[in-house]
């Protein structure tokens, strides 16, 4: 059995926490740019270029992309066949997060209790979600999910026979209610099956996905570029000011479902999408 | 579209919001005072209880932000606006006592748009997702009230050519609504 020190996930976690809030990721990048190229007015121009600019300074100048920094979303894969030594894996990544948003500069954006809404003052605890899979590997899959973002995404228990036409609907409403509040150009994650909580699991999921790379099943991919597609010619564009570039991606993930329903969720992601994984 | 680039200065005067039409790029330059959702709770807290505020609203602009921490060395940290449609019902009391520029980004309740109206006040939407660009226009920054909020505290920022984009200008021109309707067309 192979083992691991949990020091090497407190490690992986920190460094992840503050490169994706410091350095835009290449995917993104390229859509930036693209988008550049496509738009039309010179306000959505100057905004895609600016945000370029932001990007250039952020990398330069040591300073956050987004004063957002997110609240950190972990997915874990854990190989059976690894043993995990030091300590507790769930601590050991919240003492990452807390290394990573305190020697980074980052922002601490999580209030303990909902209503009460006291700082916890280190940005923890992150959101985790464990998988266990064949192996003796870790894998970490981390965001930080900033919420102008996320106060704007949508879930919806649909009728099976309200189909594909009934997903894509809601996918379109959700997109046009959240207008310029998600920061678009927005990445648009849907997760179609499950129950209530797993599709909305599959949603946020789906935002890991780097922008191009579609889903593998056929009829998914077909709705994945429709979709953006449809999105892109409302006209929201960049800031929600007008423009071509509504969404850089609409990535979808499915899971089996009951006969008798068709769950349906729709997480928004903002133009910087801050995601990276890690293997140990 | 024709984009206007103007160039103003705080304090923000009715005769210089009335120069401001929906669509024109503008770069501030002067005083802006942060404030967000907590900020807001306790502004309007001592609105209704007559007490003094941290500062005086007349003629000034509050910037919707929640900056990072700041590094040694640094003015500020990444200071991007956030959405300003969670200050929309606590945005009247402000533009009754004279507040005359609201900083943020996204899409702002009727309410507001009519009371932008009615004060001569204008709304600037900056470039969300911009944090680091526009922490370089910020040349200093005084935590003046509730310390204790952290990154929620209010700030007085002086800014040098912080660039927004008149998003609701004082006759309820909006870019937003030109927009819906643009999508309307289009469908």
């Amino acid at each position: 059995m192979r083992e691991l020190h949990k020091e090497e996930i407190i490690l992986a976690v920190k460094e992840m926490c503050i490169t994706i809030n410091y350095q835009l990721s290449q995917d993104v990048l390229h859509a930036y740019q693209a988008a550049c190229l496509k738009e039309e007015s010179s306000l959505s121009r100057e905004i895609m270029e600016n945000l370029i600019k932001n990007a250039d300074i952020a990398r330069e100048r040591d300073l956050p992309l987004c004063q957002d920094t997110g609240m950190v979303i972990v997915f874990v894969e854990i190989g059976q066949d690894l043993h995990i030594a030091g300590g507790d894996v769930t601590q050991a990544i919240q003492e990452g997060v807390r290394q990573g948003y305190r020697e980074g500069y980052l922002r601490k954006s999580v209030v303990k209790d909902p209503l009460i809404r006291e700082n916890t003052g280190d940005n923890t605890p992150a959101i985790i979600y464990y998988d266990i899979v064949p192996g003796e590997k870790l894998k970490i899959m981390l965001s930080a999910k900033g919420f102008g973002s996320e106060n704007m995404s949508k879930t919806k228990m649909l009728k099976p026979s309200d189909g594909i036409r009934g997903v894509e609907d809601f996918v379109i409403e959700s997109v046009i209610q959240a207008g310029p509040n998600p920061c678009p150009p927005i990445i648009v994650g849907v997760g179609i099956g499950g129950t209530l909580d797993k599709a909305a699991y599959l949603a946020k999921k789906a935002l890991l996905r780097p922008i191009g790379k579609y889903n593998e099943l056929q009829h998914i991919q077909e709705m994945e570029k429709r979709l953006l597609e449809k999105i892109n010619n409302l006209g929201i564009g960049p800031q929600g000011l007008g423009g071509k570039t509504t969404a850089f991606g609409v990535q979808i993930e499915v899971f089996p479902t009951h006969i008798a329903g068709l769950p349906v969720a729709v997480n928004l992601n903002c133009h910087i999408s801050r995601h990276t994984e890690k293997v140990l | 579209m024709n984009v206007y680039r103007r160039e103003i200065t705080t304090p923000l005067t009715e005769e210089k919001v009335k120069q401001l039409k929906a669509g024109d790029f503008v770069y501030i330059t002067g005083t802006v005072y942060t404030a967000r959702d907590a900020a807001h709770q306790r502004l309007i807290g001592a609105i209704q209880r007559g007490e003094e505020l941290p500062f005086e609203p007349q003629n000034q602009i509050i910037y919707y932000t929640g900056p990072t921490p700041t590094r040694p060395g640094h003015v500020i940290g990444s200071a991007g606006p956030t959405s300003s449609y969670r200050m929309d019902e606590m945005t009247i009391p402000l533009l009754k006592l004279g507040l005359k520029g609201m900083i943020g980004k996204g899409v702002r309740s009727q309410a507001v748009i009519e009371g932008i109206k009615n004060y001569k006040a204008v709304y600037f939407a900056a470039i969300g997702g911009a944090g680091a660009l526009i922490s370089e226009c910020i040349k200093q920054s005084e935590t003046i009230a509730y310390m204790d909020l952290g990154t929620e505290a209010v700030r007085k920022l002086k800014i040098e050519r912080l660039p927004v984009i008149v998003a609701i200008d004082c006759c309820g021109g909006s870019l937003y609504e030109k927009e819906i309707q643009y999508k309307c067309n289009e469908n």
